[in-house]
């Protein structure tokens, strides 16, 4: 088609084209485009919603009373360690499963179908399953007992309960990761690797001089999908602690919190959004730095 | 197999040995909801039931009348929902693959910025809005703010582009409109980037905890994860009853898998492309 062939037909296919677009546009328009701009205004107001929605302008107070908020300080703090933790683990764990399983291993199929399965249950389920184990005498503390390992109460007790939810979610999301890991694996050339053997390499060798090099996009990509995931836990917090994010504030999470302050209490919808804001720009800042410190092009 | 045995048998170790680790908790839970509530306390560690039992399935149906509500609650609102997804994403994507008009540069940048938002900064709004309009604790409420998703526009774009330009001059040539070749022609062909689709998007809605807990406040309109939660509070000591739930509602997903399956590595490949 020659362009500007005739005016009729382009303002035809532009018709068409924002008919296709059309539920697009109002569903992101609504539900997306316009939160974001109400979110900012929300974040300078206090809302009341008792009756109607009240707001009263308290310009940057939501903002700076993050500062001096102590279960602002203590939901990030947690938040923190749990990426600080979880991200570096899952990531490692995700490769390594992959490229075990790459490694034209026999009974590829059925190792990937049971990986998958944490990544098809629910957060839900999952949690009433982990928090199943961790009684105080379940499974898990059987286990630990049967290896002559000291057993905790990893529901109850503040110095573990953060460390419960973390491995539950290690587990659960590694094979996730693993299986973009392995579609990656599948796109490298099977010359590097030959070539490799001729020179007599091992395969540990081979897996750090070929794989890990070879990854390095997707890699990128893993880390950013996984620092967004981490810095939104909330269902297993929440069901965890029943909504509190105890005992003892221990897994309390920013989102969590962001929760508390937006429904579970009044008047402070407007500072939820303000935590809300801050979370998004921490989540923005933690991506561009892995970006610079990859220095690789990343996937997304 | 040809050299290294020894490296390979590591590889299998660490391959069994994962497997082990991911299964237990789901035989365990699948065992406890065996086993009858005396069994459960005494905290033996027997996988094998002693005294087999289905009492904790029927059971769940009775004590919690509402168990077969959320269930059907959580199949409606997962099923519409991921089919307009796929409708939508679908034509969204193809208009800006393939159709021109004015402003299609500046759409497609937005819809790339949205990816980047974290979805706490539009919750509070968004409840705000459906408050609005009256949607809380209806199936709209749910279905609709999640009927499109900026992912798999980006994805279905990525997928039109590399779709063969012939299927569409056959179909212009048989005088159909650009409805007619989407929906007829078009789409048809779009299977294995639709089934892809359909497992994530069908995921994220039956598994959404977050958005109904505070869009649903009505008992009766809960989806499961929220009736599996608010039945936890209720039964805290019943973990029979507990695990018996959570299998019912792990099994519509399975069954899911197991028919799309094939397509899930091929799928999930696109979003790592450019």
């Amino acid at each position: 088609m020659v362009k500007g062939n005739s005016s009729k037909k382009s303002r035809r296919e532009a018709g068409q084209g924002y008919l296709f677009m059309a539920p697009v546009l109002i569903i992101l328009g609504i539900f997306v485009i316009a939160p974001i701009l109400c979110a900012i205004y929300l974040s300078f107001h206090k809302v009341e919603l008792l009756g109607g929605t009240h707001l009263e302008f308290r310009g940057l107070d939501n903002f700076l009373k993050i500062t001096f908020d102590d279960r602002a300080h203590i939901a990030l703090k947690n938040t923190v360690l749990y990426v600080v933790i979880v991200v570096p683990l899952q990531t490692l764990l995700a490769l390594v499963l992959a490229a075990s399983l790459n490694a034209g291993m026999k009974g590829q199929k059925f190792f990937r179908i049971v990986y998958f399965l944490p990544t098809l249950t629910s957060s839900a389920v999952l949690t009433l399953i982990f928090m199943w184990m961790y009684n105080q005498n379940g499974l898990i503390n059987h286990i630990l007992h049967m290896l002559h390992l000291p057993t905790y109460n990893w529901i109850g007790d503040p110095s573990v309960a953060l460390l419960a939810i973390m491995i539950m979610n290690i587990w659960a999301t590694a094979p996730f990761f693993m299986v973009i890991y392995l579609a990656a694996l599948q796109d490298i050339p099977d010359s590097h690797y030959e070539a490799a053997e001729l020179d007599g390499a091992t395969g540990l060798q081979k897996f750090w001089h070929i794989t890990v090099p070879n990854l390095r996009p997707v890699t990128s990509f893993v880390v950013i999908m996984g620092l967004i995931g981490t810095f939104q836990l909330f269902d297993q917090s929440y069901i965890f602690s029943g909504g509190s994010g105890g005992p003892n504030n221990s897994t309390l999470t920013v989102v969590l919190l962001i929760y508390q302050y937006a429904f579970k209490s009044l008047g402070t919808m407007g500072y939820a959004t303000a935590l809300a804001f801050m979370l998004a720009i921490i989540i923005l800042i933690a991506t561009l730095l892995q970006r610079k410190f990859s220095k690789e092009e990343s996937l997304y | 197999m040809k050299k290294r045995p020894i490296g390979k048998n590591i590889l299998y170790v660490i391959l069994i040995v994962y497997a082990v680790i991911t299964l237990v908790p789901f035989l365990w839970a699948l065992s406890s909801s065996f086993k009858s509530l005396g069994e459960i306390v005494s905290g033996s560690i027997n996988f094998i039931p002693k005294n087999f039992t289905i009492d904790n399935y029927r059971e769940i149906f009775t004590r919690e009348p509402l168990f077969g509500r959320w269930l059907f609650n959580s199949l409606f609102i997962a099923v519409i929902g991921t089919f307009l997804n796929l409708i939508f994403n679908s034509m969204a994507g193809y208009a800006l693959a393939r159709l021109s008009f004015p402003g299609k540069k500046s759409i497609f940048i937005i819809i790339l910025a949205v990816l980047m938002i974290p979805f706490q900064v539009t919750l509070i709004p968004n409840f705000l809005i459906l408050k609005e309009f009256g949607w809380l604790n209806t199936y709209q409420g749910m279905i609709i703010p999640g009927a499109v998703n900026a992912t798999f526009i980006f994805m279905m774009r990525q997928f039109f582009i590399n779709f063969p330009k012939e299927v569409e001059e056959a179909a212009a040539i048989d005088g159909l409109g650009k409805f007619g070749t989407f929906f007829r022609m078009v789409l048809p062909l779009a299977k294995p980037a639709l089934a892809a689709q359909t497992i994530f998007v069908f995921m994220a809605f039956w598994n959404d905890f977050m958005r109904p807990l505070i869009i649903l406040s009505d008992e009766s309109m809960f989806t499961l994860p929220l009736g599996l939660n608010s039945f936890k509070g209720q039964f805290i000591s019943f973990w029979n009853y507990i695990m018996a739930a959570s299998m019912v509602f792990t099994l519509p997903i399975l069954i899911l898998y197991a028919f799309f399956n094939r397509y899930f590595v091929k799928g999930i490949k696109f979003t790592g492309e450019k």
